[in-house]
């Protein structure tokens, strides 16, 4: 087993603690609860990559917003990620310009790479493999995103070597 | 007074190195003519020199810019808001995101004319989650412009306030939608809001609201400097200007290009983007203007030009300038049903033709393209589409549905031959 929930009581840091103080400056006062997606972002940065059930309990206590309303948000948006994802989320476009570039092919190069389809992470919670919608760099097809980072023309033979290259 | 206008206005720099720094912004110009010419200006004179380029809105309606910020009221009880939208998520369309990432000082600039322009003390650009890189290179760009005193209380020393600030999406193609983007930046779930009213007179937290497109607010420093006149002498009657298109798919060099409204499609293509894979006989369609535009034959490709009227005269639309070029090796169906399902992952489920809808028409396109189409189908997925459009409060159940109606008009024969046989004509 990886461990577990680092975080029993998520509580933020000092510096994220200082990181909301910023985000909340960027909002009229009266209207601090527009802080809540860039908070849920910060987050699932400091508390292991995702949201669990006790994050979104704590976002919603520092927000003084409830927990319903923080999880319609959470549960709305696709880059909060309500299960553990890999050390490594990879997460292949395969939208129409992709598609068109044989996205296929990298899907199924790095579903053979990793030993994992679509939506799994690997037993060492190293990757976690996500196809994706369009990412908007379609001149640049086929492309995909490590965690913040975008990897564009790729081939499957490139694939393969950033993989081997990930520390 | 205008020293040779430049003939990219939008990518003027973004080959330069470190385009993205604010010295080299400046060295290009940047915070000078443009924006000082507007704060010499009344905002009525500003609003003038905008609606004379004829500028229309870059992310996809085609709304003149110039009248969208005279319909914000001059006096107003509430807070009025400038938001730029960056959320860039029409499959096919990459052009903003070199905006952010390789001259944000531009649309910063752009920003602040309008902003001046409608009264606006507070601004956001509201990027796409998944653009991270792109939102610090922004965030570093607006520190920069704090610094110097183009934001703030006091922008240019002309006793004018101005606050901008990021928002980060986090990944949902409907906040493109203007109103599903305000429900996102105050911080919920975004779904569409029924208009009207308008933002322009109730957008965000309820206060007059201007949502542009990035490549829009990055052509408004341009147009102040040299003037509205000048803008719209470029281009094509009712398609002023210039416009970036992402080329895509199946040519020999994809990439972002800026040039004049009314080039034909055929040029574009060929002088741009290095011709069609396996040359323009190779050539099956072009989906002209993002995933939701209706796809165009060769034949029709042949002649259009790129411009509103020329597009939507042959049964398409511009849209965000996204060329999408796909060869005689493609299914029809298979790119269809590839367009649905996307279609149907984005739909956010607050209207039932559409929430609906989008699961009918990837679940009976997916099936006719596995080979298991029945007779009646295409003439369903026609009802539905019928049965979509218009029919919902934003624009992405007809962005769902005039695919599937414009890939049948076009290649109806393929839909039968699938239906008829089990498989493609194709592959």
């Amino acid at each position: 087993m990886e461990q577990e929930t680092q975080h029993p009581s998520p509580r933020f840091s000092p510096e994220a603690l200082e990181k909301t103080e910023e985000i909340f400056r960027r909002y009229p006062p009266e209207h601090r609860e527009a802080a809540l997606m860039p908070i849920l972002h910060l987050a699932q940065r400091e508390f292991g990559g995702w949201l669990a059930p006790e994050t979104i309990e704590y976002v919603a206590e520092f927000m003084n917003l409830a927990p319903i309303r923080v999880y319609e948000v959470a549960s709305f948006y696709t880059m909060y990620n309500l299960k553990k994802v890999g050390r490594y989320h990879i997460q292949v476009c395969t939208n129409i310009s992709c598609w068109l570039c044989d996205s296929n092919a990298i899907v199924e190069t790095l579903k053979c790479k990793l030993g994992i389809g679509l939506g799994e992470t690997s037993g060492d919670g190293r990757y976690t493999l996500a196809e994706v919608e369009c990412l908007g760099a379609c001149v640049n097809a086929p492309m995909l995103q490590i965690n913040d980072d975008y990897f564009e023309n790729l081939t499957p033979e490139q694939v393969v070597g950033m993989i081997d290259q990930l520390p | 007074m205008n020293p040779s206008p430049p003939t990219q206005i939008v990518y003027r720099n973004i080959n330069k190195p470190d385009s993205h720094t604010l010295s080299v912004y400046q060295e290009g110009g940047g915070y000078k003519g443009g924006v000082l010419k507007a704060l010499a200006k009344t905002p009525e004179e500003v609003i003038e020199e905008v609606k004379k380029s004829g500028i229309r809105g870059r992310g996809g309606a085609g709304f003149p810019a110039g009248i969208k910020w005279s319909f914000i009221p001059r006096v107003s009880p509430r807070p009025k808001f400038l938001v730029c939208n960056a959320d860039e998520g029409e499959p096919g369309t990459c052009k903003d995101r070199d905006i952010l990432r390789f001259d944000p000082h531009r649309l910063i600039e752009g920003m602040i004319i309008a902003a001046f322009a409608v009264g606006a003390e507070r601004g956001y650009i509201y990027i796409r989650g998944e653009f991270y890189r792109e939102s610090q290179r922004v965030e570093q760009a607006i520190r920069d412009a704090y610094a110097k005193g183009f934001l703030g209380e006091n922008i240019f020393g002309k006793g004018i306030r101005f606050d901008l600030a990021v928002h980060l999406g986090a990944g949902a193609y409907v906040c493109g939608e203007e109103t599903a983007l305000l429900e996102s930046l105050e911080g919920k779930k975004g779904q569409p809001r029924v208009k009207p009213p308008f933002p322009a007179n109730v957008g965000l937290w309820g206060g007059p609201t201007v949502i542009n497109n990035v490549e829009t607010l990055a052509s408004i420093p341009d147009i102040l400097e040299y003037g509205g006149a000048w803008y719209a002498k470029l281009g094509v009657e009712k398609s002023t200007g210039t416009k970036i298109f992402s080329i895509s798919g199946h040519v020999n060099r994809p990439g972002n290009h800026e040039v004049e409204m009314g080039i034909p499609l055929k040029t574009l293509i060929e002088q741009y983007a290095g011709g069609v894979r396996g040359g323009w006989d190779n050539l099956k369609g072009v989906i002209p203007g993002g995933s939701s535009s209706p796809i165009l034959t060769r034949a029709a490709c042949e002649t259009v030009t790129m411009d509103y009227d020329s597009i939507a005269k042959a049964g398409s639309m511009l849209g965000s300038g996204a060329v999408i070029v796909i060869d005689k090796s493609v299914c029809v169906v298979r790119a269809l049903a590839r367009i649905s399902r996307f279609y149907r992952h984005e739909s956010c489920g607050q209207c039932t033709p559409c929430r609906e809808g989008t699961g009918w028409l990837s679940q009976i396109i997916t099936r006719i393209e596995a080979g298991g189409g029945k007779p009646g189908d295409i003439e369903l997925l026609e009802e539905l589409c019928g049965n979509i459009s218009g029919k919902t409060i934003c624009a992405l159940g007809d962005a769902a549905a005039m695919p599937v109606a414009g890939a049948i008009r076009a290649f109806r024969e393929e839909f039968v031959y699938h239906v008829e046989h089990g498989r493609c004509m194709v592959e």
